[in-house]
C-alpha cells in the first residue's frame, strides 16, 4: 500500500494528554531521499510528532509506519535499529566522552558490548573496535571535527556540538535523520555552515526530516514542506505550494510579518 | 604498632571501596539510591557459609556462588520493584523506600532461616598461612581479600573505559533519554548494572565475613551507612570517588581505633567525614550535575 518511494508514514495520528489535544488526524508521509520539512509556529506539536515517531511518546491514534512497518508500541532503542536516529533541540551530546566515544555509543547495535572480549583480548572484539573506530573518524571527517576526536565534548563551541550530534545520530547508520530545529539558538554564520553540513547529507544519500520555524532556512533547504498549526496539518507541499497557500500565510507568515 | 594497623586499614578500606561500586555504579547508571544493598551484602555473606558448611563447596566456590545469588536478588530487585516504579514515573524517594522494605524483608529472611546468633566460618575452611614481612604479621586471608577487591575493581573499570559496554552504561549516567534514541537497549543495561551492583556487594559480604569471621542478619545495618557515607563523601556516582572514599574511610576508621579511642572510632570516623564535606559538599570528585531526562 506504501508507493516505494515513503520511507515514513504517518496516517491520521493523534495525541493528547489528559482533555490537551495536542495533535489531531496528522497524515503525511515522508519520501527516500531530500529533505522534508515540518513547520509551524511554537507550540503547534512539531516535537511532539519526533517524539511518536522516535518511540518517546505513544499516539493516542492513528498510524506510523517506517518502511511499510508499524512502529507503534516499539520502544525507543529499536526504531533506532530500524533506521531511524534523530537530533534534539537542545543538544544532548555525552558532555563527559570525547568525541571519538560519542560517535562510537552511535553504533552500539553494531558493535555490541564486547565486555568479556576486551580481558581475552579476542581478535574478533579488536576488529570490531578498530573498525568501530575508523568509521567514527569517518564520520568526524565528514563534519570537519576529526582532529578534535580526543577533545572532551564539553570543551566544543556550540555550533560544533551540534555538527557531533550529527555524526553521531549518523553512526546509527539511519536511513533518515531527524533534525529537531538544527539551527536554533545559532549565529547566522553557524546557520549558514549547519545548512551547508545538511544539504551534505542528504547528498551522502540519507534521507532528512527536519523541524524548523525558521522560515527563511527551510524554504531554502526543504524539498516538500508540511505545515502544522495548532495540531493539524494545514498546508503540504512544495515550498513555493505552501509559501503561496492563503491558510499558511494567515496562520504563519502572516504573524511573522505583524512580529517584524 | 602503625605497619600493622595501617594493612588492617587497607583490607577493611578495599572491602568498604568494593562495597561502595557497587552501590554508586547503581545511582550513577539508575539514579537510584538502592538501600537493599546493605541486605544484599549480607546475603552474599551467609549464602557463602551455607555453601561452604552445608556443601564442603571451597572457599572460591562459595565466593562464586555468593556473587551468581546476590547478583540475582538484585536482577529480580530491579525487575519486580523498580521497573514497575520507572514505568509510573514514580518520584525519586519511592524506590528509596521500595528498598528500604526489601533490605528489612531480607533482614527477617535471613533471621528466620539462620537465626540472630553470630555464625563462623568453619575454622578449616579460611585459608591458614600466616608470615612475617618486615615486622607485620601478613595473614594470607587478608591478602587474598586485598587482591580480590583489587582484582574486581581493575576488571569494572577497564570495562567502564575500554568497552562498548561501559561506554553505553556512561551514556547512560549522562541521559538515559539520548542513549535509547542511540539504540541502547536502557531497561536490559540498568538489569545489567544492578546484576554487577548486587554481585560486588555480595562479594563484599563474604570478604568482611570472612575478615572479622562473624556473620549476624544485621551486618548489612551499618555497611549500608558506612557504603552510603562513602559515596557521598566521593561524590555521587563517581567510580573513582567511591575508591578512593572506600579507602579512606577504612583507614580513619582504623587509625582512630587504634591510636584516639576504641570506642569512639567511627565517631571520629564520620566527623571526619563531615568536616570534608564541610568543605567539599559534592564529595571529592562530585561535581554539581544536572541530569537530563
Amino acid at each position: 500500500m506504501n508507493t516505494p518511494q515513503t520511507l515514513l508514514s504517518i496516517r491520521n495520528v493523534g495525541k493528547h494528554f489528559g482533555g490537551l489535544h495536542v495533535l489531531q488526524d496528522v497524515s503525511f508521509e515522508v519520501p527516500a531521499g531530500g529533505i522534508y520539512g515540518l513547520i509551524g509556529p511554537n507550540g503547534a506539536g512539531k516535537t511532539t510528532v519526533f517524539n511518536l515517531v522516535t518511540g518517546l511518546l505513544a499516539p493516542s491514534s492513528g498510524t506510523i509506519e517506517f518502511q511499510g512497518e508499524s512502529l507503534v508500541g516499539l520502544p525507543p532503542h529499536q526504531i533506532t535499529h530500524r533506521g531511524i536516529a534523530r537530533t534534539f533541540q537542545n543538544i544532548r551530546i555525552f558532555k563527559e566522552m570525547s568525541l571519538l566515544e560519542n560517535v562510537m555509543i552511535g553504533m552500539h547495535e553494531h558493535l555490541k558490548y564486547g565486555a568479556g572480549g576486551i580481558f581475552f583480548n579476542s581478535s574478533a572484539c579488536r576488529a570490531a573496535e578498530k573498525r568501530a573506530r575508523e568509521r567514527a573518524f569517518e564520520l568526524l571527517s565528514w563534519l570537519g571535527l576529526e582532529h578534535k576526536a580526543a577533545m572532551l565534548a564539553d570543551n566544543l563551541s556550540y555550533g560544533d556540538q551540534r555538527k557531533l550530534e550529527f555524526a553521531r545520530a549518523l553512526a546509527t547508520e539511519p536511513k533518515l535523520l531527524l533534525l529537531d530545529e538544527p539551527v536554533a539558538g545559532m549565529n547566522p554564520s553557524e546557520k549558514t555552515l549547519l545548512m551547508e553540513e545538511i544539504i551534505n547529507i542528504r547528498n551522502r544519500g540519507y534521507g532528512v526530516f527536519m523541524i524548523e520555524h525558521d522560515m527563511r532556512f527551510v524554504m531554502g533547504l526543504c524539498d516538500r514542506i508540511a505545515v502544522l498549526n495548532f495540531g493539524r496539518i494545514i498546508a503540504e507541499g512544495s515550498p513555493d505550494e505552501v509559501r503561496n497557500n492563503q491558510e499558511v500565510i494567515e496562520a504563519y507568515l502572516g504573524r511573522e510579518e505583524e512580529a517584524a | 604498632m602503625l605497619e600493622q594497623q595501617l594493612l588492617n586499614a587497607l583490607t577493611l578500606g578495599s572491602v568498604y571501596a568494593l562495597f561502595a561500586l557497587g552501590f554508586t555504579l547503581v545511582f550513577g547508571v539508575l539514579a537510584v539510591i538502592n538501600l537493599s544493598h546493605g541486605a544484599i551484602f549480607m546475603v552474599g555473606s551467609y549464602a557463602a557459609l551455607w555453601l561452604v558448611s552445608h556443601l564442603d563447596a571451597p572457599l572460591w566456590l562459595a565466593m562464586l556462588g555468593a556473587m551468581l545469588l546476590s547478583g540475582t536478588l538484585g536482577l529480580l530487585v530491579d525487575v519486580l520493584i523498580l521497573k514497575p516504579l520507572r514505568a509510573r514515573n514514580a518520584p525519586h524517594l519511592t524506590p528509596m523506600i521500595a528498598t528500604i522494605g526489601v533490605g528489612i524483608m531480607l533482614t527477617s529472611a535471613a533471621q528466620g532461616m539462620f537465626g540472630a546468633e553470630v555464625l563462623r566460618f568453619p575454622e578449616e575452611t579460611l585459608p591458614a598461612g600466616e608470615f612475617i614481612v618486615g615486622g607485620v604479621h601478613v595473614r594470607a586471608l587478608e591478602i587474598a581479600i586485598v587482591a580480590i577487591a583489587f582484582i574486581l575493581m581493575a576488571v569494572l573499570f577497564t570495562a567502564l573505559k575500554r568497552t562498548q559496554l561501559g561506554r553505553a552504561l556512561r551514556a547512560i549516567a549522562e541521559s538515559p533519554k539520548a542513549a535509547s534514541l542511540l539504540g541502547i537497549n536502557v531497561e536490559g543495561l540498568f538489569h545489567v548494572t544492578s546484576f554487577v551492583a548486587a554481585a560486588l556487594g555480595g562479594i563484599a559480604g563474604v570478604l568482611i565475613g570472612l575478615d572479622f569471621n562473624a556473620i549476624t542478619p544485621q551486618m548489612g545495618q551499618p555497611m549500608l551507612h558506612k557504603g552510603l557515607a562513602v559515596i557521598i563523601l566521593g561524590g555521587m556516582g563517581d567510580i573513582r570517588g567511591a575508591l578512593i572514599g572506600g579507602l579512606f574511610l577504612g583507614f580513619a576508621e582504623v587509625i582512630s581505633k587504634a591510636y584516639l579511642s576504641s570506642q569512639m572510632g567511627d565517631a571520629v570516623a564520620f566527623g571526619l567525614l563531615f568536616l570534608i564535606l564541610l568543605v567539599r559538599p559534592s564529595g571529592l570528585f562530585g561535581r554539581v550535575l544536572e541530569r537530563k531526562a
